[in-house]
């Protein structure tokens, strides 16, 4: 039995591509996310990682090499954060219909003005339409898997779309965590070499990137969101195979001691550590509370997310950015969309917390299970911006 | 090997390629369409062992509307900035996987095609990423027809001094366009890549032997490549070859390479046409009068001066 070994998380993530045996590599330097590509250009100068390191221009040029890289049959990787995300948008839109499995890790920070290089989810909010699966890891180790199911997941035939695996900005990316790092003849057990759906060959030359008029872009974009849609059966299958190596078990959504709970905590990503010990802290003081994580933010897990969160009296969702002009933030917008039309649901309230790096403590969470209590008997009518100073 | 000792195999008139286009005719370019008349002479002197990445613009929207294709070879389109980011990656994962055993054997030139918006305006920062960055396999094609043709005829930094464009009209406050092009040629050739050549279809085995030998040449290339626009220009259809040969003998568009850093000037003009008889021919400039003639006629003359002191102060070496 291997041994965890204490490592940087963005040097674990870093150290699952070379495990993966990525072709290529393109990024851009943005905080928090360095010490990722830091590593690995170190790796495929020091040939540990046979890869192209392409140190692009900006992140658009970041994410366009990808793209092509993809495109040309290469198993491709790139990290970001923040404003790279935001300079990447319009690329983000492209790859997925185009088929090319992507991985892309987000060391999620606040999104400027003011510009605060911390952490919060308002970069990987901004692209939640665009088309990309969404994985968000809780610690290193997780961080590190995560990466190369990545791989596994987007490559998938059946899935054949670019992933972001969401790891949050130095509370989780800068943090030195126990892990333990699989071998390589493991993980090409679990990986089989890529074979892409699709890519420029001259023995084989195929159009990529047509123009859709209004007689099929209907369609191309319907396309795109069944097959996101279809790729959930996928993930849930990449997670047992990946036990079954590996023996870590990992589900698309993480419950925590929400049996015979009345009142249950959504989030994503770190924070859910520090929930969880606030937690146990409540109910040995006689309160019944539990935590749902959600891991796998796209495509969104409907059915395991309500049945995670049966019996539930109150929902407290917690997120980490803010929809600017409506009453609530992205993650508790999406939760009340599913509920809105169940017979029996639960009352939600929503939090935003931690947002630029504000840290977020047990004391948080133990107010936010007292406050969704009270909101049962006298409904919220905007989202509940915690710690904020007036 | 130096760029200039490259052998490269020379398109005559005898050795000029048979067999279909790589370009498939039945796209949906503008009747007398200088742009695409360009694309097909450059792609036909390549042929299809080649990898092509368009720029959002009329040689991508005429040339691919699904489920249609014109391209022969394996083509991507994927935004209008990007073209050199794109065609980095494919170059890129084509060395690795070759090198990995898992791509073709032969090097696979990869061509990034814009036209001059998607070049020397919104491309320029991708482009010159692409240049600095040294790619091997790497030929960028600015399609030239100075301006924004797709969208209706938008002014860019290409666009000629007093040119009327929908977004730089002639007006009685304004001549219409009131900058000179921007020195793409001089710009890409500041990366010190090894080639850099401007070509324009009206001196068509010129142009083909241009990207042959871009082609051959290990190291980024950049072509400047004129392309008339009947449309955009308001010039009749018939003329879009008689105006690319009037542009060159007028010295407006000359044709030079500069070959790992040395100047050649491919077609001297010692006794140039006047430039009004190239002016006259379009409706983007009819506005202009005798004095914008003497002003553009004598900074054109300086240019192509200056053009033929770098041929005179950096000259090819001779061979040894």
């Amino acid at each position: 039995m291997a041994k965890p070994i204490g490592l940087e998380v963005s040097l674990a993530v870093a150290e699952a591509v070379k495990l993966c045996d990525t072709d290529v590599v393109a990024a851009y330097p943005i905080t928090p996310q360095t010490h990722i590509v830091e590593h690995l250009s170190e790796l495929v100068a020091n040939g540990e990682l046979d890869a192209a390191y392409i140190p692009v221009e900006s992140e658009q040029s970041a994410m366009s090499s990808c793209i092509g890289s993809s495109a040309a049959g290469a198993r491709t990787f790139t990290a970001t954060s923040s404003q790279g995300l935001a300079l990447m948008n319009e690329m983000l839109f492209i790859a997925p219909p185009l088929r090319l499995p992507i991985v892309m890790a987000i060391a999620n920070r606040a999104l400027s003005a003011p510009i605060n290089i911390w952490n919060d989810h308002s970069d990987i909010m901004s692209i939640r339409d665009v088309g990309w699966l969404a994985l968000f890891a809780e610690t290193g180790q997780e961080a590190l898997d995560m990466t190369i199911l990545g791989f596994k997941i987007a490559e998938d035939h059946r899935v054949s779309l670019p992933i972001t695996i969401n790891l949050d900005g130095f509370t989780l990316s800068h943090f030195i965590e126990p892990v333990l790092l699989p071998t390589k003849e493991e993980v090409a057990k679990f990986l089989p070499p890529f074979k892409p759906l699709v890519k420029l060959d001259i023995a084989n030359p195929i159009s990529m990137g047509l123009l859709g008029g209004p007689e099929s872009y209907t369609e191309a974009r319907k396309v795109t969101d069944d097959i996101l849609v279809a790729s959930k059966p996928v993930v849930i299958e990449a997670f047992n195979d990946f036990a079954k190596v590996f023996g870590r078990e990992y589900k698309v959504i993480e419950s925590y001691r929400t049996e015979g709970a009345d009142t249950i905590l959504v989030m994503m990503g770190s924070i859910a550590e520090t929930a969880m010990t606030a937690i146990d802290e409540l109910w040995d003081a006689g309160k019944k509370v539990g935590v749902v994580r959600i891991r796998l933010w796209r495509p969104f897990p409907v059915e395991e997310f309500k049945e995670a969160i049966k019996g539930a009296k109150n929902l407290a969702v917690i997120d980490r950015a803010i929809s600017m002009g409506v009453p609530d933030a992205p993650v508790a917008l999406e939760v009340k969309s599913l509920l809105y039309n169940e017979k029996v649901r639960p009352f939600i309230s929503n939090y935003v917390v931690g947002l630029g790096g504000r840290d977020v403590t047990r004391d948080d969470f133990k107010y936010i299970s007292g406050r969704a209590e009270e909101f049962s008997t006298s409904p919220q009518t905007q989202y509940e911006l915690v710690g904020v100073l007036e | 090997m130096k760029a200039y000792e490259t052998p490269y195999e020379k398109v005559t008139a005898k050795t000029f390629p048979k067999g279909p286009d790589a370009l498939a005719s039945g796209h949906r370019a503008c009747q007398g369409c200088g742009e695409v008349l360009a694309l097909r002479l450059l792609l036909k002197a390549l042929g299809t062992d080649i990898i092509c990445v368009s720029a959002t613009g009329c040689m991508e929207v005429c040339t691919a509307p699904f489920p249609q294709s014109s391209w022969r070879m394996p083509w991507i389109h994927v935004a209008f900035e990007n073209a050199a980011a794109v065609a980095s990656g494919v170059e890129s994962a084509s060395h690795v996987l070759r090198r990995k055993g898992r791509g073709t054997d032969k090097r696979v030139p990869v061509l990034a095609i814009a036209g001059d918006g998607g070049t020397a305006d919104i491309g320029i920062q991708a482009l010159s990423g692409a240049l600095e960055r040294y790619h091997e396999d790497f030929i960028y094609i600015c399609l030239d027809n100075e301006a924004y043709m797709n969208t209706g005829i938008q002014r860019s930094s290409e666009t000629p001094f007093g040119a009327s464009t929908t977004t730089s009209p002639y007006g009685s406050k304004s001549i219409g366009q009131t900058t000179w092009k921007k020195d793409m040629p001089a710009i890409a050739a500041a990366h010190g890549i090894p080639y850099v050549a401007t070509a324009n279809p009206a001196f068509h085995l010129d142009l083909m032997n241009k990207i042959r030998r871009a082609a051959a040449i290990k190291g980024p290339a950049y072509l400047h490549v004129y392309a008339p626009c009947p449309t955009g220009w308001r010039l009749k259809p018939e003329l879009a070859v008689e105006i690319g040969k009037l542009a060159t003998n007028t010295r407006i568009f000359p044709l030079y390479e500069v070959i790992d850093g040395c100047y050649v000037m491919n077609r001297k003009v010692d006794e140039p046409k006047p430039v009004e008889d190239y002016f006259k021919l379009q409706g983007r400039f009819r506005h202009l009068k005798q004095e914008n003639f003497d002003y553009i006629r004598e900074r054109v003359n300086a240019e192509y001066d200056r053009l033929i002191t770098l041929t005179q102060t950096f000259p090819v070496p001779a061979a040894s």
